[in-house]
This record gives C-alpha cells, sequence and structure tokens, in this order.
C-alpha cells in the first residue's frame, strides 16, 4: 500500500497561493526529500499531510486512507508523526517528562508503568539523550533541543515521518551527528524529509521532489535531479 | 541499558508531594481539633469561608493553571449549584444526600454544553466567551423570578439527613466543610498528579504538539472544564447550605474576577496557590474592612505588586525564599 498520496493538492491564504496542483506518491520505506527555495510551499505541504492545515482542493490519502481534511490526531493514529521546523516542545517540563507524554499517547494510557517508562528511556537513548532525562528542556542547549524534537516524533513509533529541516540551525558536527541518527533509522519507516542542506539530502534520501513557488518544479532519483538544469537554476540563478 | 538504570532514573525525578503534604496536613488537623479547645465561632465561619473559596479557586486553577485556559465566568458554576441546592430544598427536600448530589451534577451539565462551546476558542477569546456565559447565568438568576426568586435571592430550607435536620450549629457545619474541603483537595491533587493531569500540563505547554502527538486535545480541555466546574459546584453547594441563602450576586462577574485574583494571588503554577491565595485575600477582607471601607484599594496595590514583582505569586515567592535558604544554609 502507498505511504502517502497527494492528489491536486492546493492551498491558498486569501489571495496568496502557497501550493499549485501538488502530487506526490510515496511508497513504504522510501526516503524523499523536499527541497526548494525559501517560500516554496514545503511546510505548507508538510502541514496538510500531517493534519495542521486542510489544503483548499486535492485529496491526501495515507496508508490507503484519506485523511483529507482530517485532525492530526487522527492522521497520528493512523501512523504518521512529524517534528517542526520550530522546536515544538513542552518547555516547563524535564526531557523524560516530554517523552513521556509522547509516549503516554500511544495504546490509550494503558501502557503499564513499567512499561512506559522502559519505553522512554528507549526513544530517550535513540536519540542520545539518556543522560540529560532529568534536565528541563528550557535549559538544554538548542542542538539536544533538535534530538528531543526527532525524539518526540519516534515516540508514537510511526510508519510515515515527516521531518522539517531537522537540522536547521546546527553546527557542522550537530548536523554530522544528526545524519547518522537518521541513517540509523529502521528502513521500514517511511520518511519525508524538508532540508536545505544538500549533503543531508544527498546522503539520505532516495528520490528528490524540487518545489518552486508552490508548484512541483522536478520529481525523481537523486542521479536526476543533481543532473537537472531547471533545478540548479533556481537554487545558483540562470547561467548565462 | 539495564532495568536498575531505569529505576535510578525515574527515583531522581523529584516529587514536590511531601514538601506540599506535610505543612498542609498540619494545618488541617489543627483545624480539625481546634474547635476542642474553643475556637471561637467568629473564627470558625471564618474558616468555613475560607474552605468553601478555596476549593472554589482549587477548581479554576484545573483550568488556569493546568490546563492554561483563562476563564472568567467560574462563579457561574458557584450559583449554578447553589441555585440547585436552594430549588431542590424548597420544591423536592432538604436532604443533603439529594441537595449535594443534584447540584454538583448540575452544575457538571452545564457545564458540558457551555464547555463544548468555549473550548473551540482560545485565550481572549475563551475568555470573553465564558464571561459571556457567566452573564448570561447572573441575567437568568436575576429573572427568571419563578425558579431564583429574581433580586430577592433565595432562602435555602435548613439540611436533613433521612428526615432529620442536621448541619444546625456552627461548629457541626465546620467539620461538614472541613470534610468536603479534604475529600475534594485529595481529589484534585490526585487528578492533576495522574497521567490526566500531565496531559492537560502538556497542553497548557504546547497544544500543537499535543495534537501532533495524537491527542484529542478538544476532548481533554472539555473534561478539564466539566471537572472545574463540578468541584466548583461543590463549593457553590457547600456555600449556599452555609448561608442558607443565594443570590444571583453570587453569578455576577467580579465574583468570578474575584476567583481568579485569588489563584494569581497565591500563584497558579502550584498545587496549594488558590488555597494561599485565597487565604490571604479573606484574611485581608476581614481584617482590612474592619478598619477601612477602602480594602478593595488594599488588595489592588497587592495584586499589582504580585503580578508585577512576582508572576509565580505568593507561593512562588515561598518558595523561591526557601530554595534561597537553604542554598544558603549549604555554602
Amino acid at each position: 500500500m502507498t505511504a502517502v498520496i497527494a492528489r491536486g493538492v492546493s492551498k491558498s491564504f486569501g489571495g496568496y497561493t502557497a501550493l499549485k496542483n501538488v502530487n506526490l506518491t510515496v511508497e513504504p520505506g522510501e526516503r524523499r526529500a523536499i527541497i526548494g527555495p525559501n517560500g516554496a510551499g514545503k511546510t505548507t505541504l508538510f502541514s496538510m499531510i500531517a493534519g495542521q492545515r486542510a489544503p483548499t482542493s486535492g485529496a491526501i490519502q495515507i496508508n490507503g486512507v484519506d485523511t483529507t481534511g482530517k485532525r492530526p490526531d487522527q492522521i497520528w493514529r493512523i501512523g504518521l508523526s512529524r517534528t517542526f521546523q520550530r522546536n515544538q516542545l513542552f518547555q516547563q517540563l524535564t526531557v523524560w517528562e516530554n517523552v513521556e507524554l509522547a509516549c503516554a499517547a500511544n495504546s490509550g494510557r494503558m501502557f503499564a508503568r513499567r512499561a512506559l517508562d522502559l519505553e522512554v528511556a528507549s526513544i530517550l537513548d535513540q536519540v542520545n539523550l539518556l543522560d540529560a532525562g532529568d534536565e528541563r528542556v528550557a535549559n538544554i542547549a538548542y542542538g539536544a533541543q533538535r534530538q528531543l524534537e526527532l525524539g518526540l516524533a519516534l515516540a508514537g513509533r510511526p510508519k510515515i515521518l515527516l521531518l522539517d529541516e531537522p537540522t536547521a540551525g546546527m553546527s557542522p558536527s550537530e548536523t554530522a551527528f544528526m545524519l547518522r541518527m537518521m541513517q540509523g533509522l529502521p528502513r521500514d519507516i517511511t520518511i519525508l524529509i524538508v532540508e536545505h542542506d544538500m549533503d543531508v539530502v544527498f546522503s539520505l534520501a532516495d528520490r528528490v521532489m524540487v518545489l518552486n513557488l508552490g508548484e512541483v518544479l522536478a520529481d525523481g532519483t537523486v542521479a536526476e535531479i543533481q543532473a537537472n538544469r531547471q533545478v540548479s537554476d533556481v537554487y545558483m540563478g540562470k547561467a548565462p | 541499558m539495564s532495568a536498575a538504570y531505569i529505576a535510578l532514573k525515574r527515583q531522581q525525578r523529584p516529587s514536590v508531594a511531601p514538601r506540599i503534604w506535610i505543612p498542609l496536613s498540619v494545618l488541617l488537623g489543627a483545624l480539625a481539633v481546634a474547635p476542642l479547645f474553643g475556637l471561637p465561632i467568629f473564627i470558625q465561619g471564618l474558616v468555613i469561608e475560607i474552605l468553601t473559596f478555596s476549593l472554589l479557586a482549587l477548581s479554576l486553577n484545573i483550568l488556569l493553571g493546568y490546563t492554561g485556559l483563562v476563564s472568567f465566568g467560574h462563579a457561574a458554576f458557584f450559583a449554578i449549584s447553589g441555585y440547585a441546592v436552594a430549588a431542590v430544598a424548597t420544591h423536592y427536600t432538604p436532604d443533603i444526600l439529594v441537595t449535594l448530589p443534584v447540584a454538583i451534577l448540575s452544575a457538571a451539565l452545564c457545564a458540558l454544553p457551555l464547555g463544548w462551546l468555549s473550548i473551540r476558542l482560545s485565550g481572549f477569546y475563551f475568555l470573553m466567551i465564558t464571561f459571556a456565559f457567566a452573564q448570561m447565568v447572573f441575567v437568568a438568576a436575576f429573572r427568571w423570578k419563578w425558579l431564583t426568586g429574581g433580586s430577592d435571592g433565595m432562602l435555602v430550607s435548613g439540611p436533613t439527613l433521612f428526615g432529620t435536620p442536621v448541619l444546625q450549629s456552627r461548629e457541626q457545619f465546620y467539620f461538614f466543610a472541613l470534610a468536603l474541603f479534604v475529600i475534594c483537595t485529595v481529589a484534585l491533587y490526585c487528578i492533576v498528579t495522574s497521567s490526566f493531569g500531565r496531559t492537560l500540563i502538556g497542553i497548557r505547554e504546547n497544544t500543537l504538539r499535543m495534537r501532533a502527538l495524537g491527542y484529542n486535545v478538544r476532548r481533554y480541555k472539555l473534561a478539564a472544564f466539566v471537572i472545574a466546574a463540578t468541584f466548583g459546584g461543590v463549593a457553590g453547594a457547600a456555600n449556599a447550605l452555609f448561608n442558607l441563602f443565594i443570590a444571583p450576586e453570587s453569578a455576577h462577574w467580579t465574583q468570578s474576577a474575584m476567583v481568579l485574583v485569588m489563584v494569581l494571588i497565591g500563584g497558579a503554577s502550584y498545587f496549594v496557590g488558590p488555597i494561599v491565595g485565597t487565604t490571604v485575600v479573606l484574611l485581608l477582607q476581614h481584617w482590612l474592612s474592619s478598619h477601612t471601607e477602602y480594602w478593595g484599594l488594599v488588595l489592588g496595590i497587592l495584586f499589582i505588586a504580585l503580578i508585577t514583582g512576582a508572576r509565580e505569586g505568593i507561593s512562588g515567592l515561598v518558595m523561591n525564599l526557601t530554595g534561597w535558604l537553604r542554598g544558603s544554609a549549604r555554602s
């Protein structure tokens, strides 16, 4: 079953059209990058897939279920989880409590205390924050907050993961660390990633979709996109 | 990653429970035996008032402090419950095993539709819609003379239990109010420390994220709204039974504002904050109003000072102070 299908999806904000007739098909286990200049509509597309915004027109299917206009929590239940471009964490709680909240939504709180603790610890281990469990989120470094952002999305054990610029604002060493973490994710998790760092894109993604001014400019394998003249024009400016 | 490591990690997570419960139990224990040592009737009345309004403030804090919803109409449920006691006692029976549950249920049932509509809005708009609903309750209490007695208010017949008059003396009511307060406070504490309570805190901290983590946020907000109204209803019923009278003023917006002020003065981010705030406000009111009619001015100045100087209220000040004292004792 296809993981994500978007058919003719458009989104307008008043008179401004953020996305125009976008088609997207992502197969299970695929790692798809969505790139494009600022304002191309990448985050808007993510918000419509994950349910934060409803499309103006078009339809979205996730794991074979029509999710057009569904709420984020309903879409989460189908097995889709997302991270945010700007960290969306529980600032006043500890790192442990953050992940605990994220894990507790699973299985309707029927998690036995011990099973929940094990789950939290295993997620923290996965994003390398096990030793920071007792720190308040407001007090940890930005890079660690970014890791926690990923951890919260992993907590639901999603089948489809949407990563919105996971390395935004990170130092080169933090970026390399985050990349290793993402590469280490199980291959059966479908990943959609919005990213500006081309090293990250080309070393993680199987396929790349390029958005420009709300429209799909190109869609293909990494090699195809790297060879695409139009794409380099958009990114580098037209060659004379 | 060993099981022992996880157990250690869990134990390290600080628990605030003992710090709160030791002084609170000592205080409540002292209050329980005080009448045996001749606590004056006047003071007993004051304690009953403080306990009742503390419960109202605690219930409001479920919304304000834990869920992050500023309700400006909490007095509506206090009044609805009070009127329900009066109406049931007048038309049916004054037996408290009937009046009390019916009153609390009335507050909860009214909170369902009002909450269902209110929680669709957030921030300032939530505040305004709860304010509007409370004013509607106030106007209804004022206009529906056949049910509420209008501006004259309503007398509540003396409560009975299986036909025998009960809670006749001030002292009996004192113990009744104390027991009610202890039961409700323990229940509220269990609620806010449960996984449900942690979910409410998550909604307060980041609603967008909670939705993305699979939580049906509206359902939780509605549950919080109804729980707050239910315990507000307990306070309203106790208040009506104590005064044996209920008037439209109990639903007035100034009443809702006063409870908000009590919570904020005490500290919304602490479980006991509302109790502290209510105690301070009511003691100030009683003490100052015997000296000057401008007691509201003093309360206003205290409120401004706390809001600008100590966002976490008196509880926050005390916690900072004890933390500072401990810190300096150690060094």
